[in-house]
């Protein structure tokens, strides 16, 4: 085999492309540029640490079922987490989001980082919504009632209907947390490639 | 060749100074340790709601006034439902925006025929009740025409509709086989029958509970119960949970547009709730690209307060 046959293998190709992009020392890097100190920083690991937990908290609910926390202390003390991660996931991923708007962190090439940013942002707002359509309690009875009619004044409640629990459910552990987890994933990696945008130049006077 | 100009909102200066170290790793796993302590900390004080679920049990017991008057109304064509239009049936346009009527053309998907699905087809099911039999033959052969005009009779008479000693009563005259059809059903969801009927309307195995919940929305007790535990549209409801709890707070922008007019007080306030928002998910989305507001930051200044250590050292 010629050397220039494997340079037109699509593995070595991709291979290459993700060796330059990605080196380990910016994938796990160990060192900063020093403007990166401020605890508006915080914010995007601890939105990461807040879906880890709502992700750990939602498959141990997912063992028993979709109805167990109903009746059991420990299932309404899982679901508990599960409810405050989720409210701390929120809270930290919209603080994480005008802190990245009041530093325009979309310059130097990193549009594609904000734009994944925001779809997460819309992707958990329906994941999370379906997981409130699934508790199969008053509150779910309610709000999807109520939700029903925005849906279906956009055409969309033809498939995505609010009052099937059971396709809301496999939309809120299945088919939105593996978007929302690839979108996160994503972002990420896009943000380890570019690294955090840097400060405005300012005049000095 | 010309160098292309160098854009404050779109192109960022190439970072000549110092780094410092960083462990990511522990930066990381410190941030999993202190959001799950805090997690932790507001689920043992707080817990999380859990209002039970209601059935067509529970209302037609609590008030079997207003769960045969829904019946009726279900019967006669005027619930919500009955005259919903697409995705459950053609009886209304639906909303639109402007000339984009996007739920009709999404089309009937998921048929809904209030009448049928919510009172004749699970009385149906009922065994062992020959009076009953007869009835639904007598509505089943009936014509349009007659069949209205028991149901106008029934309805004009029902204002004063009672419940006394466990049954419906209302003094219609000419009535047909209204009265039957009203008070067997109400006795049917009195006994929880009709709740099992309503679900399983397409078999034994079934997680889709669209016709108990179209019918339980339609009555006056669920939105009740929401009132009381402040759900409701003018209460902020899409973005609350019962109980004190914080809820979808997310959603407060969302919520906020049925608060005000227009959408609060146009029949196409959903349609248009949701064109705004779509709108305005779009412009962040494509914030980066747009001239004007991708300047914000920059003359708004709050960065300064992120980087105040790098402007101080400039300085």
């Amino acid at each position: 085999m010629s050397i220039s046959e494997i340079d037109r293998q699509w593995t070595t190709r991709i291979r290459r492309r993700v060796e330059g992009k990605l080196p380990p020392e910016k994938l796990l890097p160990d060192t900063q540029p020093v403007y990166v100190s401020s605890w508006i920083y915080v914010f995007g690991v601890a939105t990461l640490s807040a879906l880890g937990i709502v992700i750990a908290t939602g498959c141990i609910l997912a063992i028993r079922g979709p109805q167990w926390w109903h009746g059991s202390p420990y299932g309404h003390f899982i679901n508990s987490l599960h409810l405050w991660s989720v409210e701390i996931f929120f809270f930290t991923m919209v603080v994480h989001l005008w802190g990245k708007f009041a530093m325009a962190a979309w310059r130097g090439g990193r549009a594609l980082t904000w734009m994944t940013g925001v779809v997460t942002f819309l992707a958990s707002i329906a994941t999370a919504f379906t997981g409130y359509v699934s508790q199969t309690n008053f509150d779910s009875q309610w709000i999807s009632t109520q939700a029903k009619d925005g849906i279906n004044a956009t055409g969309a409640g033809s498939i995505f209907n609010v009052l099937n629990t059971g396709q809301m459910l496999m939309w809120h552990i299945v088919l939105l947390p593996l978007a929302a987890v690839v979108l996160t994933a994503l972002h990420v990696i896009l943000v380890r490639i570019k690294g955090v945008v840097p400060p405005f130049e300012e005049v000095t006077e | 060749m010309s160098k292309k100009p160098f854009r404050p909102d779109v192109d960022a200066p190439e970072w000549k100074g110092g780094y410092g170290p960083y462990d990511i790793i522990k930066e990381g796993a410190i941030a999993v340790l202190v959001i799950l302590v805090i997690t932790m900390l507001l689920a043992v004080v707080f817990g999380s709601p859990d209002e039970k679920q209601i059935t067509v049990k529970n209302w037609s017991n609590a008030d079997p006034i207003d769960f045969a008057t829904t019946a009726l109304s279900e019967l006669n064509g005027t619930s919500t439902s009955a005259q919903y239009g697409a995705p459950y049936n053609t009886a209304s346009s639906g909303q639109a925006i402007g000339p984009l009527s996007l739920a009709k053309w999404a089309g009937v998907r998921i048929p809904i025929n209030a009448a049928s699905d919510f009172v004749i087809s699970p009385l149906k099911s009922l065994p062992d009740k020959p009076v009953l039999r007869t009835d639904l033959k007598m509505w089943a052969s009936a014509s349009t025409s007659t069949r209205n005009g028991w149901l106008e009779s029934y309805t004009k008479a029902s204002s004063n509709m009672k419940f006394v000693n466990g049954q419906v009563v209302v003094n219609a005259t000419s009535a047909g086989p209204v009265p039957t059809i009203i008070e067997d059903l109400t006795q049917m969801a009195r006994s929880g029958a009709l709740d099992q009927a309503l679900v399983t309307g397409n078999g034994f195995y079934t997680t889709d509970f669209t016709k108990p919940l179209l019918f339980l929305a339609d009555s006056g007790y669920m939105a009740n119960l929401a009132d009381a535990q402040h759900l409701t549209g003018d209460q902020w409801g899409m973005m609350n949970e019962t109980g004190s709890y914080p809820g979808q707070a997310w959603l407060w922008l969302y919520t906020f547009w049925y608060q005000i007019p227009p959408f609060n007080s146009s029949g196409n306030g959903d349609a248009l709730v949701w064109a705004l928002m779509m709108v305005m998910s779009a412009l962040l989305l494509f914030l980066p690209f747009i001239p004007g507001l991708r300047s914000i930051p920059r003359k708004l200044k709050l960065y300064r307060l992120v980087w105040r250590e790098h402007y101080q050292d400039t300085k």
